[in-house]
């Protein structure tokens, strides 16, 4: 694995076995997250998003499996790590914030009281006043006053509790956040001002992150580089500035159109027909045939490969592959 | 200093003509605060309130879509029901269409109501799980249109067709989770125009729907909009999507409005150091971008104590002094543009 590289995920799999039959909602993908960046992760609702967030962990409960794949994070590949070893990465050198932190945050417990708590989980060494300086110095760090570590969750805004999420993962040093819509549920400024914290948490720590979200203006705003996820495939992988000046895939393409711009003056949104698919029933070929304006025929019947187009920006779409290019000399 | 210029003013924000199918007048809500017998011990008998609207006035034309946008809590949706009479106001009134709200019967508000529809933004809420969509959308047909059931069917596969779930008969007999949650928002805005209703009030429609939906279902809105004549409050949070769709927008903060005005004057020309501030912050989906101008601080106060003073006074850049005491009164700075701040001239440029 190269060294720029902090987390490899290999051709993962990850499957929901329900009533109505198996949801693959992660398939074969691979990704690949660099030391120091912030990938954006986007794609719609139901695409898998999530499900591969919680992967990176091997957090899944219930009806999920991962059915395949690797897993390589700073070294060695987590599959291979036992249940018992797991809890040493999670949250500790992987970190994490959710939509709503209410559910990862105890309701009954004091905010500092949580903080002090899990940075000793993972430190049982470290003196109760050590970790609770810890926490105070980075909560006021992230623009929290210190005597608002003596509350309850319930008692913050959802802005602060992000940022006690944040300053969580920091406080166990971890290597990688995967921050899963965290944005989501704040509104514009708070959005703002969370993002912007992102960005000098990035610089300041070399913090890695991994940003979950369907908004494709935060993604804009922070991400260095970008994943497309389409119908629990790999879409479209590049450097942010590539991807929106000149987006490979056709579902890219359309997305990048339909999504509002304020500061542009066009009168009218593109409309891109029909919807996702259902995941137990994905069509054949290139998931995105239904609704691609430049479908081949082949497209109906061949999965694309997910491959670079130019340089490190992937696509996966036969317009750019040996199969699609024949089938365009042939149709002139 | 301006003069906080008097109430004529204020009115003049919802001045009256023919055009107008909506008058707010100075519009109140307040929410009691459930309370323990302690808390109302130590506030001796005055029992708080949760001041979700707190003197709004403004004016919807017939025709036009009017925006209601602000974060969360500012109580966009509370100024929605109480222009459906959904709910009673505190204080001030809803006329429309000439008609004092506050006036009506149970069976003239029943009648009255039939002009009036909501689409609200989660569909699979807003939709019985065990009434097929047929059913769904027939339902008002029957209360408001006719009962004759040819002719109700007839009415519902037209609506279907028009909002795009064609074959019509097909989507007739199917179950809300049989279908996507974009053909389920078409259902929903499907039952709210079906009787051709004067007024929609549209609660975030398209915020639960996928980014590739939205557009679809925005076109859709405003094509039925000119087909039928209909004129709609749109409430959204998101000034982008706005901006698509909105001929004025008001912005409100903590149940007040701040700014009032045709869409591309209070983008262009906001004076509102709080407008100022939302739209600096919307997202724009270009990495080029960079946003200029700093966020305010904190977030926004509890709706029960609101600052005295203006209620944005806290998080101002340019507050002053007397900010903190005196409430602005809302002006017009520009034609037809209002703008409540003591010093919204020192920000148009
Ligand atoms: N517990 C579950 N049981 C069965 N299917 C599931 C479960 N969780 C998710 N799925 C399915 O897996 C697919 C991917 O879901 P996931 O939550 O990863 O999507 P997402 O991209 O995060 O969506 P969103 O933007 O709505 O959060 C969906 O089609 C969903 O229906
Ligand atoms: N029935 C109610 N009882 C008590 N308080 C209420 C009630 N309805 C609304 N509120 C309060 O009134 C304020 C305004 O709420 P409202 O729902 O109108 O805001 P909003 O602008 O629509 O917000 P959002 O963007 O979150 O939908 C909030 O503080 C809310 O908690
Ligand atoms: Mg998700
Ligand atoms: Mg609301």
């Amino acid at each position: 694995m190269p060294a720029d590289i902090l987390y490899s995920v290999r051709n993962l799999t990850v499957e929901y076995k329900t009533r109505a039959g198996v949801v693959r909602a992660v398939d074969n993908v691979s990704l690949d997250i660099r030391r120091g960046e912030i990938l954006g992760l986007v794609g719609e609702s139901g695409c898998g998003k999530s499900t591969l967030g919680k992967a990176l962990m091997r957090l899944h409960t219930g009806p999920a499996s991962i059915a395949g794949g690797e897993l390589w994070f700073d070294g060695r590949d987590l599959m291979k790590l036992s249940e018992r070893e797991m809890p040493d990465v999670r949250g500790a050198e992987i970190g994490m914030v959710f939509q709503d932190p209410m559910t990862s945050l105890n309701p009954v417990q004091r905010i500092l009281d949580h903080l002090t708590e899990t940075i000793q989980t993972h430190e049982p060494e470290i003196s109760d006043a050590a970790a609770r300086a810890r926490s105070e110095e980075l909560v006021e760090r992230l623009g929290i006053r210190r005597e608002r570590l003596n509350e309850y969750p319930h008692q913050m805004s959802g802005g602060m509790r992000q940022r006690v999420m944040i300053s969580l993962a920091l406080a166990l040093r971890a290597k990688l956040v995967i921050a899963d819509e965290p944005t989501t549920s704040l509104d514009v400024i708070v959005e703002a001002k969370f993002l912007d914290l992102l960005k000098e948490l990035q610089k300041e720590f070399g913090l890695t992150i991994l940003l979950i979200t369907h908004n494709i203006g935060v993604v804009a705003e922070v991400a260095d580089r970008v994943a497309v996820m389409y119908a629990a495939k790999m879409a479209e992988v590049g450097d942010v500035n590539e991807v929106f000046a000149d987006p490979k895939h056709p579902y890219t393409q359309g997305l990048l159109k339909s999504v509002p711009n304020i500061r542009l003056e066009e009168a009218e949104l593109y409309k891109m027909e029909g919807a996702p698919p259902n995941l137990l029933h994905p069509p054949a070929g290139c998931r995105f045939n239904p609704r691609c304006p430049f479908v081949m025929e082949v497209c109906r019947t061949q999965e694309p490969a997910f491959a670079p187009v130019v340089g490190d920006h992937y696509a996966s779409c036969l317009l750019y592959q040996e199969a699609g290019m024949k089938q365009e000399r042939l149709h002139g | 200093m301006a003069e906080p210029k008097p109430i004529a003013n204020e009115i003049a924000a919802s001045v009256t003509g023919p055009d107008d199918l909506v008058q707010v007048e100075n519009l109140r809500k307040h929410f009691p605060v459930q309370s323990g017998f302690l808390a109302s011990l130590l506030n001796r008998g005055h029992i708080p309130a949760v001041k979700a609207v707190d003197g709004v006035s403004f004016t919807i034309r017939k025709g036009e879509v009017f925006g209601l946008a602000g974060e969360s809590g500012s109580g966009k949706s509370t100024v929605g029901r109480l222009i459906l009479g959904l709910l009673e106001p505190t204080e001030g009134r809803v006329v429309f269409d000439g008609t004092d709200l506050g006036s009506l019967s149970p069976e003239t508000m029943r009648r009255l109501r039939s002009r009036m529809q909501v689409i609200f933004q989660d569909p699979l809420a807003s939709l019985n799980p065990r009434m097929t969509i047929g059913e769904a959308i027939s339902h008002p047909v029957r209360i408001h249109i006719t009962n004759q059931p040819d002719e109700v069917r007839r009415v519902v596969i037209e609506i279907l067709n028009k909002v795009g779930l064609a074959p019509a008969e097909q989507f007739y007999d199917k179950y809300p989770h049989q279908i996507s949650g974009g053909q389920r928002q078409r259902v929903v805005i499907a039952r709210a125009l079906v009787t051709a209703p004067d007024l929609v009030v549209a609660d975030e429609p398209i915020a639960m729907a996928d980014v590739s939906v939205r557009a679809l279902l925005l076109d859709l809105m405003m094509r039925l909009k000119e087909e039928l004549n209909l004129t709609y409050l749109f409430i959204t949070h998101d000034l982008a999507t706005a901006k698509y769709v909105c001929d004025r927008i008001a912005i409100m903060y903590l149940g007040k409005m701040c700014e009032v005005g045709p869409l591309a004057d209070v983008y262009e020309y906001s004076c509102h150091p709080y407008t100022r501030a939302l739209l600096e912050a919307v997202p724009v989906p270009d990495p080029r971008h960079r946003r200029k101008e700093p966020m305010p601080a904190g977030e926004i106060p509890s709706a029960i104590n609101p600052p005295p003073g203006c209620h944005f006074h806290p998080r101002c850049p340019i507050a002053r002094e007397n900010c903190s005491v005196e409430e602005p009164a809302l002006r017009e700075l520009r034609p037809g543009h209002f703008v409540a701040c003591h010093y919204a001239e020192e920000l148009l440029k």
